[in-house]
């Protein structure tokens, strides 16, 4: 498909441990995928992999026709991969203009601010102000601010690394429908998430990591019922599978 | 007293302030990128030799003389880049300052450099104008440059590398053309000074003028190129200023700068800055 | 009614020209859990470090088990038994396992040395990982060592701010069976959580922030039958 992102049988070592052991996946445009597993288990490595932080010892890594493993990190963001951070990475110190103009570089580096505020809008946070320095912001702000500036480098793929950490039940869900807003627009989107309730109301379909491998794939009703996924990840508490 | 007299009294000290601000820019461009490279001092004493050894043992007219000490100092500039390349912080300061020992050392010793006693005699035709036209100059460059994508890559390379990557900044190339930028103001300087005080030796740019360049900055406001001027300009000033108070001259000047350092920590330019970015 | 082993009175606090808490007063029983449930940026990480001292107070009053603390440092909470486990899982990253265990039990000197034990035999996975670099932890195994860092301080009042965070639902359980473990040994404690149900599920008491005040208190039945709690933060 032209600009779907494919894993196949990636491996990365990591020291004397292997991180990734022969893991395949797609991201198909439009649809978002859930990666869950247990901390430990590649899923933060699997986006480092993909986006040009960390080498392949096997596999492939292709987005559309073209192969990006190999690549240094940026050509790879420019090639239209985004991503967010499971511990914020923003431009702290610079104003939120800044940060959404940064998130353009590959494309303009010029942000109007109309165009801000739009892509404040489909982050979900439509009031934040510009001129605000992003540090400062409350920390639900600036998850979605990250998210902000992931789409304003126009995707193909973006890649969500526990987007959902630290919020309450009421603010995930209204983070689903972002979510599910991105997918909608076109983009694809690799979820990487511990909530369950999100995972099973935002993804289309779930890939389960343990030790580096590949688990389990499925759907989210799936992936709920499945007794390995369920001795390794989920535990038994009505909370995962309710 | 007119102003020619006045001119005519202060005269190197107005000229040594206008190389000054050069030379501070020329840090300031790498301390933008957030690279502690601290080998400015050493580009443009590598320049001043090429200018006064064109000029004098190859018959170069000026401009021609400064071209070619310019570029010199952008090659060293480019050539320091590569071993440096994955180095920061202070590692980085180290290996830098490493490199302007291994300058002056080799002025110190070789021939052409007139080793140690340095050369005299150099031919004196730059004037104030000339230099305070090439401070606008470059000036009137890095102003056109901050409205550039360029400056954008700089600035998400000082606050954080990896997310910059992660935005499709070449971190690479933004370090290297700072380096090489910094390093061609500095030859700049450097060809300046050797046409302007028409004497030179390996210790005019060595370490203790590097740490004056550092404190320039550091005074005027680490990433602002006009709180480098700003700190470049007063503190060439200062010991004139206070030359009067005789011995008291180096106590005063250690209580102006703990006062600045102490109460506008984070330089000059915080005094006029607008507040974020 | 059980004696309050810490009193919280209207303490004030923020940082710079921001002020995050307005007023705020919390009373914990000794032996019980009381959760603070609320929105992200309620107040509830500055309450815990108002408390612990770790954030200047700029006003109100905070009394362990009878005496005003409200003046002492950090470490001096520390001493009487006051423990508190930040949000982040931060620890001594370069030290191992085990080196960040003997740190924190050192303020209990012999005794806390040899508990560390008790606390492996608690804790398996961090025996398996005890020569490792604190920094190299998962998230799971570094939550658990923040967890054990505390125990192993000998704590008379635990304060622990959003310990599931980022956790996959197993090692939720895994959290949260220590908590109540810990609850029925004695151990008072102050919990700070997103994961509002689990919280209210196993709180004797609990408090709800909003915007740095407290807006309800009730038994932790009670909070979750709340209409209002319900809709508002458990997303039902």
């Amino acid at each position: 498909m032209a600009s779907e992102l494919r894993l196949v049988g990636v491996g990365v070592r990591y020291g004397g441990v292997q991180a990734l052991d022969d893991v395949s996946l797609a991201v198909a445009p439009g649809r978002v995928l859930g990666l869950i597993g247990p901390n430990g288990a590649g899923k933060t490595t699997l986006i480092n992999a993909t986006t040009g932080f960390a080498t392949l010892a096997a596999g492939s890594i292709v987005l559309g026709e073209r192969r990006i493993d190999g690549l240094p990190p940026h050509r790879i963001a420019r090639a239209g991969i985004a991503r967010t951070y499971q511990n914020i990475r923003l431009f702290g110190a610079l104003d939120v203009r800044t940060n959404l103009a940064a998130g353009a570089y590959a494309q303009a580096g010029r942000l109007s601010d109309d165009d801000a505020r739009a892509l404040l809008a489909r982050a979900g946070v439509p009031d934040v102000p510009l001129a605000a320095t992003a540090a400062a912001l409350p920390y639900g702000d600036q998850r979605r601010l990250e998210i902000a500036r992931a789409l304003a480098a126009r995707p193909t793929i973006v890649m969500l690394d526990e987007p959902a950490a630290g919020m309450n039940p009421a603010e995930t869900a209204r983070l689903v429908t972002t979510i599910r807003a991105i997918a909608g627009e076109g983009i694809g989107v690799l979820l990487i998430e511990h909530d369950m309730a999100l995972v099973r109301a935002a993804c289309d379909d779930v890939v389960v990591l343990n030790f580096g491998a590949v688990l389990a794939r499925g759907t989210p009703a799936e992936i709920a019922r499945n007794p390995a996924v369920i001795d390794a990840y989920l535990g038994t508490s009505g909370e995962a599978t309710a | 007293m007119n102003l020619g007299t006045f001119y005519a009294q202060h005269s190197r000290l107005i000229d040594q302030i206008g190389i000054n601000a050069l030379l501070a820019l020329s840090l300031s461009v790498s301390l933008q990128a957030g690279q502690l490279a601290l080998a400015q001092a050493a580009f443009a004493g590598i320049a001043a030799y090429v200018s006064a050894i064109a000029a004098m043992q190859f018959g170069f007219p000026l401009a021609a003389a400064i071209a070619v000490a310019i570029a010199a100092a952008a090659l060293a500039a480019a050539a320091l880049a590569y071993p440096v390349r994955k180095l920061r912080g202070i590692f980085l300061a180290i290996a830098t300052i490493g490199f302007g020992e291994i300058v002056r050392v080799v002025a110190n010793n070789v021939d052409i450099t007139g080793g140690a006693e340095g050369l005299s005699g150099i031919p004196n035709d730059v004037t104030t104008p000339i230099i305070y036209g090439a401070l606008l100059l470059v000036a009137l460059a890095l102003v056109a440059l901050a409205r550039t994508k360029f400056a954008l890559a700089v600035k998400l390379t000082r606050e954080d590398e990896n997310a910059a990557r992660g935005v499709g900044v070449d971190v690479g190339m933004v370090r290297f053309a700072s380096l090489v930028i910094g390093g061609a103001i500095a030859g700049l300087a450097g060809a300046l000074y050797a046409h302007a005080f028409y004497f030179l030796t390996p210790t005019d740019f060595g370490f203790a003028r590097m740490e004056q360049i550092l404190v320039w900055c550091v005074i005027g406001g680490v990433t602002s190129p006009a709180g480098a001027v700003v700190g470049a300009v007063l503190l060439s000033i200062l010991p004139e200023v206070i030359r009067p108070l005789a011995d008291y001259r180096e106590l005063t000047s250690g209580l102006i700068l703990l006062g600045v350092i102490l109460f506008v920590p984070n330089g000059l330019s915080m005094l006029w800055a607008k507040r974020g970015v | 009614m059980s004696e309050i082993v810490l009193a919280v009175e209207n303490v004030r606090a923020g940082y710079g020209t921001i002020e995050v808490l307005h007023d705020v007063s919390v009373a914990l029983e000794r032996g019980t859990l009381c959760a603070i449930v609320g929105a992200n940026g309620a107040g509830k990480t500055t309450l815990l470090l108002a408390i612990s001292a770790i954030v200047k107070k700029r006003g109100g009053t905070v009394r362990l088990n009878g005496e005003d603390v409200s003046a002492l440092p950090a470490h001096q909470l520390v001493r009487r038994g006051l423990l508190h486990v930040p949000e982040g899982r931060r620890m001594l990253a370069q030290m191992s396992v085990e080196e960040n265990l003997l740190v924190a039990a050192a303020v209990r000197g012999a005794a806390g040395f040899a508990a560390i034990d008790g606390l492996f035999d608690r804790f398996p996975i961090l025996r398996t990982r005890r020569n490792v670099p604190a920094g190299a932890l998962s998230g799971g195994e570094a939550q658990m060592l923040a967890i054990a860092r505390a125990l192993a301080g000998g704590p008379k009042v635990l304060l622990l701010d959003e310990p599931s965070m980022g956790l996959a639902p197993k090692l939720v359980d895994e959290i949260f069976d220590i908590v109540a473990s810990e609850r029925a040994a004695g151990t008072s404690m102050l919990l700070v959580e997103q994961n509002a149900r689990r919280a209210l599920q196993i709180a004797d008491r609990a408090y709800v922030m909003e915007r740095g005040r407290i807006t309800l208190s009730g038994s932790g039945a009670e909070l979750l039958a709340n209409d209002a709690v319900t809709s508002a933060y458990l997303g039902a």
